[in-house]
């Protein structure tokens, strides 16, 4: 028995420390919001006290009763008959208890019945729920498909839908991908098709559809006839009813409990999300990179079980005569682990708190643009919050999952032969992390959409000011490292960009969007460490192999290394 | 007609987590020592009966007699579904044995009024008695179905309910009019999580000692009164009724109204010792049964 909130003490240190006043402030509407709903927090220090009371409810039902569960999720997993999807038990259970619990509308308004909560929160709430059962995120977490309804649908289309996903009596499903649009969704060819009365109608087939099988859809299709690129593509909502035919569900490698359907659409009623052509280039975009965030802590959480039951098992198992744990190459991974999880906490949190304040911000605009005040500042605030929310979301997808991969494959490695075998959790941890840096875009396609982040520089104003702090003893010289880091990275850019070969900016954007990355985390790890003296040792380790890592890479870079790229078809011509 | 359902709960100490200084050396429990957590079969009481409304609308009230910090117990309540609170709570109810504390609850249930259920928990886990859910329905005149497995019927119309009950080695299924009092056995229901929006909003929830503890000398009577109506009127009242408010007899309650008396309090550690082997014939069986006799096992 564990409750994944309050016994987890870097999830109560990163819970302590997070500073959503500002946020809390505004989504309320100054606190105007308790006047209509007695649920509503009164004051910021109410709201604080709310969120822990929520998050213990949802760190209990993950921790005593999801992850009872989810072994045997995980062996009967999702099922297919007659063209019915059928989840297994234990999930459906999981399910009734989350919704039992209220915490389905968990990001959404008031007035449709939610709680009103930040991303913040909501981050905190997927990594528990993930740690339990990964296979049940994909159902808990898709709740930005309540929330793009809410951002960009009318007024009657929200009304129709949202007080439903909040109640828990519909779930949802993000319906994108098709046969040959995967992540290149430019190239969707669903049809969306108007009757004489104006009507919405969709036909075609998705496939690698996550619960596909939904009450409701939300799905990316070509309104504009004999367009090609993404300029083409509305997004749309309907209903799972008898027009929509799951032909099948895939027979996956991991997070068996959540069902992966090929969907197709025989003339299905939709209705039109927001305006016609921004299907992708606005809503879909605002709903992955909710999605991306929601998949890092996906990873994070289930790297986190991993972990646990690592060091649980190297303190238990003995070999030549003491436990594995006292031997270095054992030790060197696990704290390797701590401190990988850690300081993706620490990104992760920086990452949400940017997401909320760049939504509140554009929530201030509307207030001060309606009250007819000036909105110059809020313009620029905007804009900040933005860039960092956009360089931010892929970096800690990429980062987060590409670690938390790691974390899964060492807690085998720890375990040994046993860990190979089934009876051991982090077999099925292990399968279930590998999605993590594949779906809602790969690793690949994180980077490219951080780099221009690197390129331009957003948090070199902030970098600036660490550099100008005064930092104390053991901190001063970690703050040297990263200082070190830094100038590194700049030669490393400077290289990249003066050589005008934008192959080689792309062979090398992985290594500078890491380098950068570990700056900005390095830096706030200090903060941390400057709060409670623990972190000094996370904060050590990371920065210490931060700096080992840039080193690596500022040879690697600057010394021209092409991975060969241009003899490619020399090198892979024969098998 | 709307279903009124009342559940009988109790705050127990939390004597699944017995650690070393908890045992006092005579024997008796430290209970300061123990967190007091809501009683297990209490929650799948309150669990049965939220279900029913769920299924059949209505109320449910939780109902206790404790201690002032059972109120922690009754916001618990509150947050899993119940929709009114009522704390029975006098310095005259304490030391009360199971026909006192049945008194004051079927007083107590008088003073409710109208009422179509009662559940509660088979027994509690400090005294494993058992008796207080019979009791108090013999007290109100009423029928009873003791150990209750499952809940398969209520028929509102004709005001009937059937239910499964756990005898030795099986169950049986009875059938008995509203309005009836039911024990529920552990593993019944799971109970509910808190509902969070419940939780936001009943965390201020009050009962009256909650209300006096935030007045001090500065403050005038009135001034309580006033505070009083005003977390009623905001729904947030935990209601707390002594011996006055529920028309009880004072000599009929707490230790005065208890004809149990504890004699001595035992420490006894059940250890396996030698061991006899009794020969598997006439002679031997009654050997073994004269000896039985005379250590006054038999008899």
């Amino acid at each position: 028995m564990s409750n994944f909130f309050t016994e987890n003490q870097d999830i109560q240190f990163q819970f302590n420390r997070i500073d959503l006043e500002e946020i809390i402030r505004i989504r309320e509407d100054d606190y105007n919001e308790a006047k209509e709903f007695a649920y509503a927090p009164r004051d910021y220090e109410d709201a604080k006290d709310n969120f822990k009371r929520i998050l213990e409810v949802v760190g209990d039902i993950a921790g005593n009763f999801v992850a009872e569960r989810a072994r045997e999720v995980d062996e009967l997993g999702s099922t297919f008959e007659d063209g019915e999807v059928t989840y297994a038990k234990g999930l459906q259970e999981a399910m009734v208890r989350l919704n039992q619990a209220g915490l389905m509308g968990f990001i959404l308004e008031r007035k449709y019945g939610g709680l009103n909560l930040p991303i913040s929160l909501y981050i905190f709430a997927i990594e528990m729920v993930s740690r339990g059962d990964a296979s049940l995120m994909n159902l808990f977490g898709l709740q930005d498909i309540s929330e793009t309804i809410e951002n960009f649908g009318s007024d009657e289309i929200k009304d129709e839908f949202l007080p439903q996903f909040s109640s828990g009596k519909v779930t949802g499903a993000m319906v994108l991908t098709e046969p040959d649009a995967g992540s290149d969704l430019q190239a969707v060819k669903t049809r969306a098709y108007q009757d004489e009365y104006g009507n919405w109608f969709l036909s075609g087939v998705k496939r690698f559809i996550t619960n596909g099988n939904a009450d409701v859809n939300l799905v990316l299709a070509r309104s504009e006839d004999g367009t090609k690129d993404g300029r083409g593509l509305s997004l749309f909502v309907c209903y799972g009813n008898d027009t929509v035919q799951i032909r099948r569900i895939e027979h996956k490698l991991g997070i068996k409990g959540s069902p992966t359907c090929e969907m197709q659409f025989h003339d299905t009623p939709a209705k039109l999300i927001g305006s016609r052509k921004r299907g992708l280039i606005s809503y879909v975009m605002s709903l992955m990179n909710g999605a991306r965030l929601g998949v890092a802590a996906q990873a994070l959480g289930i790297a986190q079980a991993a972990y646990v039951e690592a060091r649980r098992y190297a303190q238990e198992r003995e070999q030549f005569g003491k436990p594995i744990l006292n031997f270095p190459a054992v030790a060197d991974m696990l704290i390797k682990m701590k401190v990988d999880l850690e300081s993706s906490r620490t990104l992760i949190y920086a990452t949400a708190r940017a997401v909320d304040m760049h939504k509140v911000s554009e929530m201030e605009m509307a207030r001060l643009k309606a009250a007819g005040e000036s909105i110059t500042d809020i313009r620029g605030q905007i804009k900040h919050w933005k860039a960092m929310a956009d360089f931010l979301t892929p970096l800690s997808k990429f980062v987060i999952s590409e670690k938390a991969n790691r974390i899964c494959y060492d807690a085998i490695q720890i375990h040994g032969g046993t860990g190979y075998m089934q009876e051991f959790n982090v077999e099925r941890h292990f399968r279930d992390v590998r999605i993590t840096n594949i779906y809602e875009g790969t690793s690949q396609l994180q980077v490219i959409a951080a780099i221009g982040g690197v390129i331009k520089g957003v948090a070199d104003s902030q970098f600036d000011t660490f550099e100008a702090t005064e930092y104390r003893h053991e901190a001063r010289q970690l703050a040297n490292k990263l200082k070190k880091v830094r100038s590194l990275l700049d030669k490393c850019k400077a290289y990249v960009l003066e050589k005008e070969d934008k192959a080689y900016q792309e062979l090398h954007s992985a290594e500078l969007v890491e380098m950068y990355g570990s700056i900005y985390v390095g830096y706030i790890i200090l903060e941390e460490a400057a709060e409670d003296s623990r972190k000094m040792l996370i904060a050590k380790k990371y920065i210490m192999d931060a700096l080992a890592t840039a080193l690596h890479h500022t040879e690697s870079i600057t010394k021209g290394f092409d991975t060969l790229f241009a003899d490619v078809e020399q090198i892979l011509t024969r098998e | 007609m709307s279903l009124h359902t009342i559940v009988l709960v109790k705050q127990v100490p939390d004597t699944s987590n017995i650690s070393g200084d908890v045992m006092r050396p005579d024997g008796t429990v430290n209970r300061a020592r123990l967190p007091a957590i809501f009683n297990p079969e209490d929650q799948e009481a309150l669990e049965l009966a939220l279900r029913l409304k769920d299924l059949h609308g209505g109320t449910v009230t939780a109902l206790t007699m404790g201690p002032p910090n059972a109120a922690n117990m009754l916001r618990e309540c509150l947050y899993m579904g119940a929709d009114r609170a009522i704390l029975v709570s006098d310095r005259r109810f304490a030391a009360a044995d199971t026909l006192a504390t049945s008194y004051a609850l079927s007083k107590a249930i008088e003073h409710i009024g109208e009422y179509d259920l009662i559940f509660g928990g088979r027994q509690a886990i400090d005294g494993d008695t058992a008796q207080v859910g019979p009791q108090t329905a013999e007290k109100l005149n009423i029928p009873q179905i003791a150990y209750t497995l499952e809940v398969q019927n209520l028929d509102l119309s004709k005001r009937t309910i059937r239910a499964k009950r756990a005898i030795k080695n099986g169950y049986e299924i009875l059938e008995a009019p509203l309005p009836v009092l039911l024990t529920v056995t552990k593993d019944a229901a799971e109970p509910r999580p808190f509902d969070v929006k419940r939780l936001c909003v009943y965390k201020r929830a009050q009962s009256k000692f909650e209300i006096e503890a935030t007045v001090d000398d500065s403050h005038d009577l009135v001034w309580m009164d006033e505070l009083m109506e005003k977390v009623k009127a905001e729904d947030l009242l935990i209601e707390t009724w002594n011996i006055e408010d529920i028309d009880a007899d004072v000599a009929m309650c707490g230790l005065a109204g208890s004809p149990t008396k504890v004699h001595k309090v035992e420490n006894v550690v059940l250890s396996g010792s030698e061991f006899k082997k009794v020969p598997a014939t006439p002679e031997g069986l009654n050997d073994m049964i004269t000896e039985l006799m005379q250590d006054h096992i038999f008899g």
